[in-house]
């Protein structure tokens, strides 16, 4: 157990001691992971038990509508150890607290959720926030896309110590950095404008060509950084040479906002880039697993966004399977299935599963889809082709438990 | 051919509204007719089209398409016998007011004699309606109370969730058909994209079943109906 920091208050030291208490004991128990019930406890003692927590360290937040799990891993790997990190997925406050007091480093990577960030950055007055992109995700609990880049942005104005680190392509990024004291942009190839073909500022709709602008003069601003298709990182006018072992152009994206980042804590530019390359699997996902007598690689999209993503650099052979749920952690309404580009799968025979099967199948069926709605998973139980697993988060956490790493 | 006409998609298009438009095109080649979308974008003229599909948007989106709307010929073509389906922020649309961010009462369309104010609490959940005999499933999120002017039919009597007022949902008229339901309603709900599709093609259709009807049952049977 870490030991705790002598500058806490009782109160915080109170809190810390329950914190462990109620996840040691929820670990005992068999329940779940023992983080975020005992970093509720944690926060109910004392309320502002994350700025303590955080205080003296420190912290690069990252958050963003897809890939904050795998840039948060990046660079808790690519960063000087020890790291403090929230690693389970926990990324809410009650998360942070969990992992602030059990680790004590004197560096932390925080993964936040898009809805928690102003809320965060007020409380651990973080060095670098990374804010990767912001596009429609279970819009029936979090705020509408909109809202929230509005809110992004009084919290930018509000944080003028801070260096952002935003995705000068994504104009609902850019709205929220444009008033930042400190901000580096980093410029990403990207398909999917849905979100944003109304300009943020004026609702004018906005001009997609090499950088999108807007007639009321609201544009891409100028990047310090660039991927370009090939994923060819530049940083500051100068390619960096990255083998990243994650699959995937969006992963390429991903280091360069890590490298981007760690060289504003003062990293060295080579040996992140070198210690980038060892990040193979991020809780579980991108790993090949077993199931029954199947090949699996396990794929986590959970939003249109997520999707394309994935789509567009899918294996030309094997086995599809999507499996869909709209539980409360996947939110409840699968309408976003008819923004995703499933049209693109036109050619190959989709297995549908998980809860919402029957909406995949429809969605697959109006764009002539070939598909198979699967009742019964073990009837897949058999078979020698290997299989690409897309599957939102719920889904993804049962394929995760039934399956094991190859 | 059956021209469908997808309104302003970029500004009206939150939940995969515009599958409603597909759904509607998929169902017509199913039995054999041809079918096209045509996509009215933010600065294009209204397309003449058999069917128009309006959807739901975010306050500042739903402002502009309003406008832009206003100063198209879409209300004299529904007026002259076009259809059209509305979910969500184009149901309120096409009312005469409705609150927005800025304003309390938002000029609309004035296609129907409807009013949207502010609701206490915003309204997220499964919605279904009884509609006649059959029942519309589907999910909303809204924070609109909508009170429908003397006469005016809405689409059906709530049985889940919210719509207009908790008692009723939507609108429907001899062309229009317009309901919370966001997204995708049509594809949840084939027997009602049928409906609108007879209508439009002045014939019935033949029969046509596809996975879309276990869908619909399975949402029945999930909201115990």
């Amino acid at each position: 157990m870490a030991v705790m920091k002598r500058s806490l208050s009782l109160r915080s030291r109170l809190a810390v001691v329950g914190l462990r208490l109620v996840n040691a004991l929820s670990r005992l128990l068999g329940r779940g992971q023992g983080t975020v019930a005992g970093g509720r406890v944690g926060l109910r003692i004392d309320p502002s038990l994350l700025r303590h927590l955080a205080q003296d360290r420190e912290v690069i937040v990252v958050s963003g509508t897809n890939g904050k799990t795998t840039t948060s891993a990046m660079l808790a790997a690519a960063w000087a150890s020890p790291v403090a990190h929230n690693t389970t997925g926990a990324n809410m406050m009650a998360g942070h607290v969990a992992a602030l007091a059990s680790n004590s480093a004197p560096r932390v990577v925080l993964e936040t959720d898009e809805a928690w960030l102003d809320v965060v950055v007020a409380q651990v007055r973080p060095a670098v926030v990374v804010l990767l992109n912001l596009s429609r995700d279970q819009l029936d609990r979090a705020t509408e896309v909109r809202a929230l880049a509005q809110r992004w942005r009084d919290m930018v104005a509000l944080s003028p110590d801070v260096t952002f680190v935003a995705n000068a392509s994504d104009p609902l990024v850019c709205f929220a950095t444009e008033l930042a004291a400190k901000v580096l942009y980093v410029a990403v190839p990207s398909a999917w404008h849905e979100d944003a073909s109304a300009c943020p500022k004026c609702a004018q709709p906005l001009t997609f060509a090499q950088r999108w602008s807007c007639s009321c003069g609201f544009a891409q601003p100028v990047a310090y950084s660039s991927v370009d298709q090939s994923g060819n990182i530049v940083v500051g006018d100068v390619a960096v040479p990255v083998e990243t072992t994650l699959p995937g152009l969006f992963n390429r994206v991903n280091a360069a906002f890590a490298i981007v980042a760690l060289q504003r804590v003062g990293e060295d530019q080579a040996r992140v880039a070198s210690r980038l390359s060892a990040v193979s699997v991020v809780q579980g996902r991108y790993g090949v697993r077993r199931w029954r007598e199947r090949t699996l690689r396990l794929l986590l999209a959970k939003n249109p966004a997520g999707v394309a993503a994935l789509l567009a650099d899918l294996d030309s052979s094997g086995e599809i399977w999507v499996a869909i749920n709209a539980q409360i952690a996947d939110g409840r309404d699968p309408s976003w299935l008819y923004d995703a580009p499933f049209e693109w799968l036109a050619g190959r025979t989709v297995h549908c599963l998980g809860e919402r099967r029957l909406d995949l199948a429809t969605r697959l069926a109006i764009d002539g889809v070939d598909h198979r709605v699967i009742d019964d998973e073990e009837t897949l139980a058999t078979g020698s082709d290997t299989v690409t697993l897309i599957a939102n988060y719920t889904t993804f956490q049962h394929w995760l438990a039934v399956s094991t790493p190859c | 051919m059956l021209t469908i006409g997808l309104l302003l998609p970029e500004l009206l298009g939150t939940y995969g509204d515009s599958g409603n438009a597909r759904v509607l095109a998929h169902r017509v080649r199913a039995r054999s007719l041809p079918a096209e979308i045509v996509v009215m974008k933010v600065g294009e003229s209204l397309p003449e089209a058999d069917v128009y599909v309006l959807g739901g948007g975010e306050d500042g989106p739903q402002r502009l398409a309003c406008d832009l709307l206003r100063a198209s010929d879409l209300v004299r073509r529904v007026n002259d016998g076009a259809h059209l389906f509305a979910v969500c922020a184009g149901l309120q649309i096409i009312g005469t007011s409705f609150a927005v961010a800025g304003s309390d009462n938002f000029e609309g369309l004035g296609l129907i004699d409807a009013v949207t104010q502010r609701g206490q609490v915003r309204s997220v959940g499964d919605l279904a309606l009884s509609v006649g005999d059959a029942v519309l499933v589907g999910f909303e999120n809204h924070g609109g109370v909508t009170t429908l002017g003397e006469g005016v039919r809405p689409l059906g009597a709530v049985c889940r969730g919210r719509g207009n007022d908790g008692e009723s949902d939507g609108v429907r008229t001899q062309h229009i058909w317009a309901t919370y339901a966001h997204g995708p309603a049509l594809a949840m709900n084939p027997w009602l994209a049928d409906e609108i599709l007879s209508a439009a093609l002045g014939r019935e259709l033949d029969p046509y079943v596809s996975v879309a009807d276990r869908l619909h049952l399975a949402r029945r049977q999930a909201l115990g109906l």
